[in-house]
């Protein structure tokens, strides 16, 4: 097992680093743009005069700050050695409170919000289509079936968008946006911990209910044609109880591709929560991004980008190190 | 033209159909509109939908309506444009990987396999916000081509790696004809409809982020898409002034949108495995 399932997956986890770093790197040197002059342009905008000689300085020191320093290669290597120092250099927007502290701060925020909406949504998305593709000739499982295939096909940003009107605008039931009410130190009572749940309550009604439409239609597809198979119709006409078909045969075979399906849309799944968090302007990862993104800061959009395709795919890695575990095909091999 | 009548049969088809239909026939519109959707003051402002404006005016006194036919418009030809080069380049791989095999296979699948499991959305806006100001709707659909072909290029991998195993293959090989030819003339009739059916699956993918790169404001916002004319709403609060035809016209419009694809690319995706259509048939039979 250990060589055939362990290595390549390794290997694959190495592999996605590797590529997405590098992407991480060259790309922005492709683009036409040079991040040290437009940092500069925009000093000069607010009006601060500076004399060529100070404008030369700035470009060397900025150059340093940015790693651009030495030829295209030696960049490279610099800069995988700052990754592995975890050093991505100061904000630019709160100078000088370095990248890496400022990711930290809001990451417990995406970290709670990505597990357990992923969960919940994994979890109902299985048993609702696992008994939707179970009966799939009835009425009510087809009706089921359109409302998920309606909400689907939703953008992560629209939905999050319809959500937070109809409930925080129209109906007023929650909060507008935020982490926590305003003024209020953490503390672990009881009413800290119902605010927090109020204000975490519509990013992840809007997250689940999305993933729970992308669940629910692909287990529906797969015990639907599970349910078709010789063992099941065997274990039918030997009389073996519904309800035992269902969860032991048919169910439980359905949920390894649905293991795999989870590790693949985990990028996808992490995307649409930082989208999520920037429509409630809920305090995690997205919202760090996006001031980063208002505020030109490079320095914090590229950690951000990094630290984010290292965070995923160990993600992804963890979820196919537990696969083993659902699967005794894979144990035993 | 026999193949859109069977689809037609399939009561999703039908629907996700007559609302593209529709959806294009506004996008045709914007060429007989009276106003130039990039100037501001044309019709007074803030005014609710009326006989005169169908869907009102807005804060900067553009007439809503029009405004929505221009984006429609802009919005799908940089859906074409991304959809169709991505296409380009996950043939080329899904080919060279599924034909070629081996370690070639190895290598490019797990490049592959990279691109699918990445959090593209922080990637693309590290390109976006570098390249901010000069971003040309063209421009953009290049760059969401460049990250939207990894799970295509898989099916077609796959695809092939199928077909080469069958006996054409080793006729055609035998009989002496060109690498080049034996995947032109023999392989393309089967890859054709898959890249059909993902075209409107990546289509979708690339007016989603669109919006959502409209909305970070990292695209020009002078062009009207659907995402720019979510992005002005929003940044107008149009929700608290309670001009709601405003904020709401691009939101619904893309919800139409993205389901009538999704339903037509799951439908012709269900039409192209012959399972489900001999279960189709036996329904209208029944």
């Amino acid at each position: 097992m250990l060589r055939r399932y362990l290595i390549p997956r390794f290997l694959q986890y190495l592999l996605v680093i590797f590529v997405g770093v590098t992407i991480v790197f060259f790309v922005p040197r492709l683009t036409p743009v040079d991040p040290v002059q437009q940092m500069i342009s925009t000093i000069m905008k607010m009006g601060t005069y500076l004399d060529p000689k100070a404008v030369e300085q700035m470009t060397e020191s900025l150059k340093e700050l940015y790693g651009l320093k030495g030829s295209l290669f030696e960049q490279y290597l610099a800069f995988w050695q700052r990754l592995f120092k975890g050093d991505f250099g100061p904000s630019l927007f709160r100078f000088p409170i370095p990248v890496i502290k400022l990711i930290g701060d809001s990451l417990p925020w995406t970290v709670g919000l990505l597990t357990v909406s992923t969960f919940l949504s994994w979890i109902i998305g299985n048993i609702l289509g696992g008994i939707v593709g179970f009966y799939y000739e009835k009425r009510w499982a087809r009706v089921i079936e359109s409302i998920a295939m309606f909400i689907r096909p939703i953008p992560y940003y629209v939905f999050a968008l319809i959500i937070l009107v109809v409930f925080a605008y129209l109906l007023k039931w929650f909060p507008l946006g935020g982490g926590m009410p305003i003024g209020v130190r953490p503390s672990f009572s009881i009413t800290f911990i119902l605010e927090l749940f109020r204000y975490a309550f519509l990013p992840l009604l809007s997250m689940v209910v999305l993933g729970v439409a992308v669940t629910l239609q692909t287990m529906r597809l797969i015990v639907s044609n599970i349910v078709k198979e010789d063992f099941v119709v065997y274990a039918r006409a030997g009389g073996v109880k519904k309800r035992l078909i269902a969860f032991k045969y048919v169910i439980r075979n359905a949920m390894l591709p649905q293991v795999t399906n989870l590790a693949l849309s985990m990028g996808q799944i992490f995307s649409g929560a930082l989208i999520t968090e920037i429509v409630f302007s809920y305090p995690g990862m997205g919202t760090l991004l996006y001031n980063a993104i208002a505020t030109g800061d490079f320095n914090l959009i590229m950690g951000i980008a990094t630290l984010s395709i290292i965070g995923i795919s160990t993600f992804i890695l963890f979820i196919d190190l537990l696969y083993p575990l659902f699967d005794p095909r894979v144990r035993y091999r | 033209m026999s193949v859109l009548k069977d689809l037609l049969r399939d009561g999703k088809f039908r629907l996700g159909f007559i609302i593209i239909c529709i959806i294009l026939f506004l996008g045709i519109l914007s060429f007989f509109s009276p106003y130039d959707p990039t100037r501001w003051n044309v019709v007074p402002r803030d005014l609710p939908p009326s006989l005169q404006h169908i869907l009102g005016t807005n804060s900067q006194g553009q007439d809503v309506f029009w405004q929505l036919t221009f984006a429609i418009r802009n919005s799908l030809t940089i859906a074409i444009i991304a959809a169709s080069f991505s296409r380009i380049i996950a043939i080329i791989v899904g080919l060279i990987a599924g034909y070629r095999g081996g370690r070639v296979d190895r290598v490019l699948m797990g490049i592959n396999d990279s691109f699918l499991v990445l959090p593209l959305l922080p990637i693309l806006i590290l390109i976006s916000s570098l390249i901010k100001g000069r971003l040309s709707f063209v421009t953009l659909g290049l760059i969401l081509s460049a990250f939207g072909w990894s799970w295509d290029a898989r099916v077609i991998r796959s695809q092939i790696l199928s077909l080469r195993e069958r006996d054409f293959t080793y006729t055609a090989i035998l009989s002496g004809s060109k690498t080049m030819s034996l995947v032109f003339k023999e392989y393309f009739p089967f890859v054709i409809p898959i890249v059909f059916s993902t075209l409107i699956n990546n289509m979708s993918w690339a007016i989603g982020m669109e919006i959502t790169l409209a909305i970070l404001g990292l695209t020009n916002l002078e062009i009207p898409t659907l995402g720019t004319m979510l992005q002005w709403a929003l940044s107008y609060q149009a929700m608290l002034l309670g001009l709601w035809w405003w904020l709401f016209t691009p939101v619904i419009t893309s919800v139409f949108l993205f389901v009538s694809l999704y339903l037509l690319s799951v439908s012709i995706s269900e039409y192209l495995d012959p399972r489900t259509r001999i279960q189709r048939i036996r329904v209208i039979k029944e």
